[in-house]
């Protein structure tokens, strides 16, 4: 491969940020060294250049493009079709301050639609470009925007209760956890209660407890107990932990990688931020407990862009472990080495699917790739990979703390342990809480305390945007996997979204819409073209200018969602009709839509 | 297809059930192979046997007993004990809607066999309203990643836009595009390591694209026109095959195809030169070629000028 630059240069500043990720380049032709192999093999690199250009310069310039192309051996072509697939990053000049509002659906049920409104009003005065963004994962401090600035000291705040005077201002987010201090917590016991910087601090509640008792008992032992437990993923696909991770164990191919996927981005999601965030050390030592048991030599944590907190704390953590031996060379003194990096996404929902984080990660385009074959065999740069959720991955520590059996006797013999739920929208209390597996919705929404301002509930979303709609009278649905399943409903990552009477239900429907299509990838025809036409038809419902009859678009809207669920490559095109579905079948929500 | 020289032992044989029928498949063959042996027929668009499957355009899809969505045909590979169903009610409709999805987003009508597939399946693309007009040039390409696109409620959104013409030997008709990732494969791993186009953007506004949408003349492309004699829609076209079509003077019916061997160097390359009213319209390659599969160079694609310039021969 000849590669084909641009002739336009770098800036200085360009090639110094470019240098400054990739080290300075060793000759005058490096890219072409062991035939390019040697360039080649830090394609890996090439998103975290593209972010660091993008947070120095404030964009990607063609000259700076060129010159990362030339460092890594990468086709323009394809670093171009990398840059353009991700929402933090843009290709032409922006200005240096880019305010993200958030108008996703918890956010707009606080008034966030009004701000934005303020705001593109505001829009050509300033230096800063306000633009839309979908859910940051700060619903329980809605309406959320990130501020990114771009310079030699970039900078990153994610803001909740953000109100629109003077540009945009608001609160750096702070805790909110309802339940703390509560004894019964497992998963959150350390949240608010630790400093999420010190590990002596942490070492001092408990912490590395689960990770001694790991290396004592060997790593057989280890996947036996997660099996012992029944642990179910807590990513969405409720997969069996135990299998997961005893498929890549017995794996004869060598590196195992073990990969945590952090890129929470469903619509009412912010659990595992707030784990990240507060308990930073919790995840570190559960991924080298998960790396221990199934042979993992080097991990890594595939953050969500739009958390620059959790990746503070993080960098942290795994910067103290490294300097006291719980990562690193020789671990606690045990031949057993384990190494974690952070990815952050670069602004793509889609890259939470499983095998689209190996693509981002690996510096290809964020796409989804097709199973078979499944990660366990061929995963991270094509080996067997342990892939979970930090809720999932943080659950070990106490499956090891009280062990497997014990875990089991928690919650319902089909769904063990404790639950995380994010409850936000027009809640009374919105937050994280914990409770066993069991509980009802009910139940939940009272620990919240119940709907906020004493208004009648109209709805729940129960999931996330990729989850579906229940109506008040279907409180007592048990939240198991058993349950939600006996009830057509799911658990998905733990949403639980709260909408009164006063919330325009079509209005959020069109937006889920909406979302889908933004956040489609592109790459199969059903995901790409269906959810445009999901959309168009909801807006034409909306806006009562319907082709034929009301009906006609619904009986329209059902066949595209049937094809989205049946054709689509991934969980996105499969699930995008899903919430919408509910809102028509359960909800009855357009039974008095009328054709123009 | 292409007669390899057998080097290892012949592949398991597995049993499969298709549509009721029981059938012996060859480990590692996919379903797609196993309907064809049949002489089921599949319809594809993103499927090319010269080129790594990518199942993206979901036309093959098949019902398989077990699995909770369909699944592609072109790459699943086959498995003992599967069974599996080509002409279900599910899979009719979502080859119907994925027909619908891509006529109404669009221009397939230069698309080989995609009419009588439209009709076979009932698709009804006009029920998701009448097409949006042409974006202007250059809209396209400079759409932004998550950026939402309000939907216009007279219109079905397409890819409608002017076409890409910046050289003299093939241009770039994206309204056409289904992107079915063909050429990107051929101008990358799978045959010519050029790379000189991507995939880029994402969802709807996503689109085959060389760096900062730069001209071709101004990319890495090679002008071997592997793309094109990949293409299934015609989105990429000789600029000969444009201009007759654009004359209307395009007429497949008087046109002959005479296989030859490529004058240029020792490779020895077979060309199919599509002539109309002696005159070279376009050059092709044969797909089951050996050695080739169908691939060229700029030579042997394009460098046939000279035989129409030639002065007739005094009598």
């Amino acid at each position: 491969m000849d590669l084909h630059l641009s002739k336009v240069e770098p800036s200085p500043d360009e090639r110094e940020v470019v240098d400054a990720l990739l080290g300075a380049p060793q000759a005058r032709h490096e890219h072409t060294a062991a035939g390019g192999h040697a360039a080649r093999s830090r394609r890996h690199l090439l998103l975290p250049v593209l972010q660091a250009v993008q947070s120095r310069i404030g964009w990607i310039s063609e000259g700076a493009l060129s010159y990362v192309c030339l460092r890594l051996s990468v086709p323009p072509a394809e670093a171009y079709g990398v840059a353009t697939f991700y929402a933090l990053l843009s290709t032409t000049p922006r200005p240096k301050r880019v305010v993200h509002v958030c108008d996703d659906i918890a956010c707009r049920c606080k008034g966030a639609e009004d701000l934005c409104a303020r705001l593109e009003k505001e829009k050509e005065k300033g230096d800063a470009l306000f633009l839309r963004s979908p859910c940051l994962g700060l619903c329980e401090q809605a309406p959320a925007a990130l501020v990114t600035v771009a310079g030699p000291k970039p900078s990153e705040q994610l803001l909740g209760n953000v109100t629109a005077a003077k540009g945009v201002s608001g609160v750096e987010k702070r805790l909110s956890l309802p339940q703390k201090g509560d004894a019964s917590l497992r998963l959150l016991k350390r949240v608010g209660v630790v400093d999420p910087t010190s590990l002596d601090d942490y070492r001092a509640h408990g912490g590395y407890a689960a990770l001694r008792r790991a290396l004592e008992i060997g790593p057989e032992a280890v996947v036996r107990e997660v099996t012992d437990a029944k642990l179910m993923g807590r990513g969405g696909a409720a997969f069996p932990t135990g299998r997961k991770w005893d498929a890549v164990a017995k794996q004869a191919v060598r590196p195992h990688y073990l990969v945590c996927n952090a890129d929470e981005s469903e619509p009412g999601t912010f659990k595992d931020r707030v784990l990240m965030e507060e308990d930073p050390f919790g995840l570190i030592e559960a991924m080298t407990v998960a790396a221990y048991a199934t042979g993992c030599e080097r991990g890594f944590i595939y953050l969500r862009g739009e958390y620059p907190l959790a990746y503070e704390r993080l960098a942290h953590a795994i910067e103290a472990a490294r300097a006291r031996g719980f990562l690193g060379e020789r671990i606690l003194g045990r031949p057993f080495a384990f190494e974690i990096e952070i990815r952050r996404g670069g602004g793509a929902y889609i890259c939470g699917e499983e095998t689209a984080v190996f693509n981002s990660i690996e510096g290809f385009r964020g796409e989804p790739r097709n199973k078979p074959p499944f990660p366990v065999e061929s995963g991270l740069f094509g080996k067997p990979t342990v892939i979970n959720n930090v809720e999932t991955l943080v659950n070990v520590l106490e499956i090891l703390r009280i062990g497997g059996p014990a875990y089991a006797a928690i919650g319902t013999p089909g769904s063990t342990g404790t639950r995380l739920f994010c409850l936000s929208g027009c809640v009374a209390k919105p937050g994280v809480y914990e409770v066993p597996f069991g509980a009802t919705l009910r139940q939940l929404l009272d620990l919240a305390g119940g709907v906020a301002d004493g208004r009648p509930l109209r709805a729940i979303l129960l999931g996330g945007a990729a989850g579906v709609f229940v109506r008040p009278d279907e409180l007592d649905i048990p939240l198991t996997f058993e349950g939600v399943q006996a009830a057509k409903a799911t658990l998905g990552s733990g949403v639980i979204m709260v909408f009164d009477d006063r919330v325009d239900m079509t209005d959020i429907l069109r937006r889920i819409a909406a979302f889908f299509r933004d956040e489609s990838c592109g790459q199969c025809v059903p995901c790409r073209v269906g959810t445009v036409r999901q959309e168009e038809a909801l807006h034409r419902i909306q806006v009562r200018k319907t082709f034929g009859t009301a009906k006609d678009e619904m009986a329209l809207l059902e066949e595209v969602g049937q094809a989205m669920k049946d054709a689509s490559i991934c969980g996105l095109g499969q699930t995008a009709y899903s919430a919408i579905q509910s809102a028509v079948t359960r909800l009855r929500l357009f039974e008095g839509a009328t054709t123009p | 297809m292409t007669a390899f020289v057998q080097l290892q032992p012949k592949k398991r044989m597995v049993e499969i059930r298709i549509d009721g029928k029981k059938v012996q498949a060859a480990e590692g063959t996919t379903i797609l192979d196993a309907c064809r042996a049949l002489g089921e027929e599949i319809p594809t668009l993103c499927f090319l046997d010269t080129l790594h499957p990518v199942n993206v355009c979901r036309v093959c899809v098949v019902e398989l007993e077990g699995s909770r969505v369909l699944v592609p045909a072109c790459s699943r590979k086959v498995a003992a004990g599967m069974v599996i169903q080509t002409n279900s009610e599910r899979v009719r409709l979502s080859r119907k809607l994925v027909l619908e999805f891509l006529a109404s987003s669009v221009d397939l009508s230069t698309t080989p066999d995609v009419a009588g597939w439209l009709t076979d399946y009932g698709a009804k693309p006009e029920r998701f309203g009448p097409p949006a007009p042409a974006s202007k040039d250059g809209v396209r390409d400079a759409a932004v990643a998550g950026h939402h696109h309000p939907p216009d409620a007279r219109y079905a959104a397409t890819v409608a836009q002017p076409p890409k013409i910046d050289n003299d030997l093939y241009l770039r008709d994206y309204k056409k595009c289904i992107l079915c990732y063909k050429c990107v494969e051929a101008c990358g791993t799978d045959h010519q390591n050029t790379f000189a186009i991507a995939v880029a953007g994402r969802g709807f506004d996503a689109r085959i694209a060389t760096e900062f949408a730069a001209p071709l003349p101004d990319s890495a492309c090679v002008y071997c026109g592997n793309c094109i004699a990949v293409c299934p829609t015609g989105a990429l076209m000789f600029k000969s095959e444009y201009d007759h079509r654009q004359a209307g003077t395009w007429d497949e019916a008087r046109q002959t195809v005479t296989r030859t061997v490529c004058p240029y160097c020792g490779v020895g390359c077979n060309l199919d030169l599509h002539v109309q009213d002696n005159e070279i319209v376009k050059v092709s390659s044969p797909l089951d070629h050996d050695v080739t599969q169908g691939n060229l160079c700029i030579k042997g694609r394009f460098g046939w000028k000279y035989v129409q310039n030639r002065k007739p021969r005094p009598d």
